[in-house]
């Protein structure tokens, strides 16, 4: 735990000449006016910038993160709870409103650094820094599976147990006792000998008014009532009854309605349009030019989306209308060998000496990878709703990223930042994709065109083909073994780094590694995608071990093992996944079992994938996930998040192609972007290990290890192996042997 | 005009016939419960019930549903009472984003209507249209094989099952 100064609110520095660094401290409430006018009503009083108690008792935990579906609000809420001994039927949930003041510095920080011992430099404009250095990372403020690990650790259980301490001091103030003779429970603070009991409430505005304490003394693991308990997830009601409110269903008076056409070639504009055809189509209000774009405003969607099929639009050429996946690929490849011959890759990760590794080989096996470009497909199709007027904007949409938002519409019609206003909904899925502003962005411009509100909505086949998208990777490796096949080598050559930046890095014991990468630009828009990097590389470097296990003739399981002795979760959660599914029982045939092992976000995970392979055909039969979060908040919720990272893994893995021909995206739609969907569904089973070492994220690290474990037990079952997703490009061939021939 | 009945109320509305049911249920009746996801009938995040047959939507005409009886999402529990399908749906904690959770519903409803003890198979054959994103397949499954078990021993809540 750092050091929280005190009435600050911001701690920020620079690590290495240009990583932002921000901490989170805690601030008293009713020297916030500043947030007091969003969060506090009439009767209630601010305690800190993250809960509110109202005169009725209610604790309202302001959470700034977003509700994509991963329940981070209701276990953020749990963690203020249970410092604050709050009883949890009297708590519930706000989002914070998109202000600077609520800015996720701590996302930042965690995410750069990882840990909280950082030197402190104040930056004058955090908020502007920050942005910039999100955007140049391609951060996500919601995502990087961080809202447990950094805003709850650091800023929800500082803020309970800061609220308490400051409510407890106040009581005893009050009452004339000591504060070591009060104890709180369920919203209560209780004086047992003066036989006194009163609400938190009847001390909430005392408590406003005092300085936090600098380091709040926090539960031990032992002390816990409400985290790592099941607790029914706040936002689930609205769920089942049509009521809970997202982005695509906010109505606001005099609203009209639009949808778009993108050039289909990244970076081409609008050569020429006619609009002759749409413009007497009934309710089109404009068919509107929006330079990379064409839109339709109409009376309602589906006007504004037959009037854009009417439209005749022109595209000018650009520099990506040549490009095809397989292009791509053969840039990959000769941008890597290139810079293996001129010695210009960079450097990425280097241990011992693998020249002379490779020069005292047994047997170097040499293997390449590579995965394509992924749509997100986010079930709730890219929308926003905007109203521009008297030059200000307001901009209603599901977003994971409100503040970013807030920056960016504001840039892109060129006003005060504090002149847009951003109200969050419930987020249907996000993945990612809900941190980039592109569609509220042409909302906004579209209301300031023609003057009324607009609800922009995105079909499907613009959201899949018109994403930010993950990226496709090569990937090249040589490993050395000795005469009894351990591995004494591992070299790795791959395109394009980004985030995490230890998502290539590997935790087996082989003494001499040397990774590398090269930049190979292309058009193809990019950002984070469930998992970022470690989506690629959870592929190529699980595949990879499990290649070299075969190659020593070793159990993948034991062979990965044998190099963990010094990773004690990372054995542990492998063992548990053996152990849950009888790794070393017979399988049966057209069936396999495959492994794989992820250390992302904080949080350990092993996977086995049991698959049937018959006539061809991959059924993936079971899935085991064993997982080391730390601590579990949620117990319940991390197994939903395992459960969810997996199907969105499997899609991937077995479907998911995003391909390019002739610059543009092929796809379009669920016929030919295919889901995992119920009767393609495995078994999950997930347990949980509470190892409690610094707890991890949750939203992720299930994603990475699937594919891998998928294709290791492909292999097993069918002798091929998988290197280059997806499976759905694979035929089989299974020898089928009748029972009678045996 | 078009007279549509949705969960028991009855519209009279000018829109163009070849309307899909999906924009004038969102648009025009402002019952944002059902979702457009895919807008081909690929994802069924649009389901709702046409006379009682579980249908998409999105590529319904409303002139189709003209005078028959539309049940969404909004229309089926109870008054304060939700389905048995809703209950089990928050006691298996099975949305995560929740989006297509709707269409999930209208499926399962329907499934559980005529089929109220459905096998494993029938669920995937049945709950096979409706993508969730977020892979909340199992936890739909125990759901409806929740509701499926409360029939065999609770006679009172499977007849409310029956009613749909």
């Amino acid at each position: 735990m750092g050091k929280w100064t005190r009435r600050g609110f911001i701690t920020a520095g620079v690590v290495g000449g240009s990583a932002l660094v921000i901490g989170v401290a805690i601030r008293p409430g009713l020297q916030t006016p500043g947030l007091s006018k969003y969060v506090a009503g009439e009767g209630e009083t601010l305690i800190n910038a993250w809960v509110k108690i109202d005169a009725d008792n209610k604790v309202t935990a302001i959470v700034p993160h977003s509700e994509m579906g991963q329940g981070a609000q209701t276990a953020l809420a749990q963690m203020l709870a249970d410092e604050l001994d709050a009883a949890w039927e009297d708590v519930s949930c706000l989002e914070a409103p998109a202000e600077d003041d609520y800015a996720n510095y701590a996302l930042g920080k965690g995410y750069i650094v990882g840990d909280m011992n950082i030197p402190r430099v104040l930056v004058g404009s955090v908020d502007g820094v920050f942005m910039q250095v999100s955007k140049a990372m391609h951060l996500q403020i919601t995502g990087g599976s961080l809202s447990i690990r950094t805003t709850g650790v650091y800023g929800m259980r500082v803020a309970g147990a800061a609220a308490k301490e400051m409510l407890v001091e106040s009581a005893a103030e009050a009452w004339g006792v000591s504060p070591d003779e009060l104890k709180t429970e369920n919203g209560m603070i209780i004086h047992e000998a003066g036989g006194k009991r009163e609400p938190y409430s009847a001390f909430a505005e005392i408590a406003g008014s005092k300085v936090p304490p600098s380091v709040p003394t926090l539960k031990t693991p032992d002390q816990f009532n409400i985290m790592g308990k099941e607790k029914p997830r706040l936002d689930i009601p609205s769920k089942v009854d049509g009521s809970a409110q997202f982005g695509i269903d906010v109505v606001v008076d005099g609203m009209k309605y639009a949808t778009v056409n993108a050039a289909p070639v990244f970076g081409a504009r609008v050569l020429k349009m006619d609009t002759r055809k749409a413009d007497k189509m009934p309710g089109v209000v404009e068919v509107v030019n929006l330079d990379d774009a064409v839109a339709v405003v109409a009376d309602g969607y589906w006007q504004a989306k037959q009037a854009l099929a009417a439209v005749e639009v022109s595209w000018t050429n650009a520099d990506g209308e040549n490009m095809n996946s397989a292009s791509l690929f053969d840039q990959f490849q000769s941008d890597m060998e290139e810079a293996t011959l001129s010695g210009e890759a960079n450097l990425d990760l280097e241990e011992g000496d693998t020249v002379k590794a490779f020069a005292s080989a047994d047997r170097v096996i040499e293997r390449q990878y590579r995965v394509p470009y992924l749509a997100h497909a986010c079930m709730e199709p890219m929308n926003a709703v905007a109203r521009f007027e008297n030059g200000m904007c307001e901009i209603w949409t599901g977003t994971q990223n409100p503040l970013g938002f807030k920056h960016e519409v504001a840039a892109a019609l060129e006003i005060d930042p504090q002149d847009v206003r951003v109200t969050n909904y419930f987020m249907g899925g996000g993945f990612g994709r809900r941190s980039i502003a592109d569609a509220a962005i042409q909302a906004a411009r579209l209301s300031r065109h023609i003057g009324s509100p607009v609800k922009l909505i995105w079909s499907r086949e613009e959201d899949v083909q018109h994403d930010y998208y993950r990226p496709a990777v090569a990937s090249n490796f040589r490993a050395a073994l000795d005469a009894d096949g351990n591995p004494t080598a591992w070299e790795n050559i791959f395109v394009d780094k980004h985030e995490p930046v230890e998502a290539p890095h590997v935790a087996y014991a082989i003494a001499n590694k040397r990774i590398e990468y090269v930049d190979s630009p292309t058009s193809i828009p990019f950002g984070p995608w469930r998992s970022v990097d470690h989506s690629q590389h959870g592929f190529f470097t699980e595949s990879f071990i499990d290649e070299l296990a075969y190659e020593a003739q070793v159990d993948p399981y034991q062979f990965r093992r044998n190099l963990l002795k010094d990773h004690k979760r990372h054995r542990d959660v492998l063992d548990l996944a053996a152990e849950k599914a009888n790794w070393s029982k017979p399988i049966g045939k057209n069936r396999g079992r495959g492994i794989a092992l992820q250390d992302s976000f904080g949080t350990l995970v092993a996977e086995v994938v049991e698959v049937t392979v018959t006539e061809g055909k991959v059924k993936v039969d079971r899935v085991v996930v064993a997982v080391d979060p730390g601590f579990a908040v949620a117990p319940d919720g991390l197994k939903a998040q395992m459960e969810s990272g997996v199907i969105y893994g499997l899609t991937a893995a077995l479907y998911g192609e995003i391909s390019i021909d002739n610059g543009r995206v092929v796809q379009g739609n669920f016929d030919d972007y295919p889901m995992v969907r119920m009767d393609s569904a495995p078994e999950i089973e997930t347990y949980i290990i509470n190892s409690h070492e610094p707890w991890g994220g949750a939203g992720e690290p299930g994603t990475p290890g699937t594919a891998p474990a998928l294709t290791n037990a492909i292999f097993a079952a069918t002798g091929t192996r998988i290197r280059e997703l997806p499976v759905s490009k694979y035929e089989f061939d299974v020898k089928f042997i009748e029972e009678n021939e045996v | 005009m078009i007279k549509l009945n949705v969960n028991g109320r009855i519209h009279r509305l000018d829109v163009a016939p070849d309307t899909p049911l999906l924009w004038v249920i969102r648009e025009n009746l402002e019952l944002t419960g059902t979702k457009f996801g895919c807008g081909i009938a690929q994802c069924g995040a649009c389901t709702v019930h046409l006379n009682g047959v579980p249908i998409r939507s999105c590529i319904t005409p409303v002139s189709t549903a003209d005078g028959a009886e539309i049940t969404t999402i909004e229309g089926i529990a109870d008054g304060d009472e939700l389905h048995p399908v809703q209950q089990a749906w928050i006691e298996e904690q099975v949305p995560q984003c929740g989006y297509c959770q709707s269409g999930q519903i209208m499926s399962a409803v329907a499934l559980l209507r005529d089929t109220p003890n459905p096998t494993e198979d029938e669920i995937d054959v049945a709950m096979a249209g409706n993508v969730c994103r977020c892979g909340m397949y199992s936890r739909i499954k125990r759901g409806i094989q929740r509701v499926a078990g409360v029939q065999v021993f609770d006679p009172k809540t499977s007849q409310e099952v029956q009613h749909g």
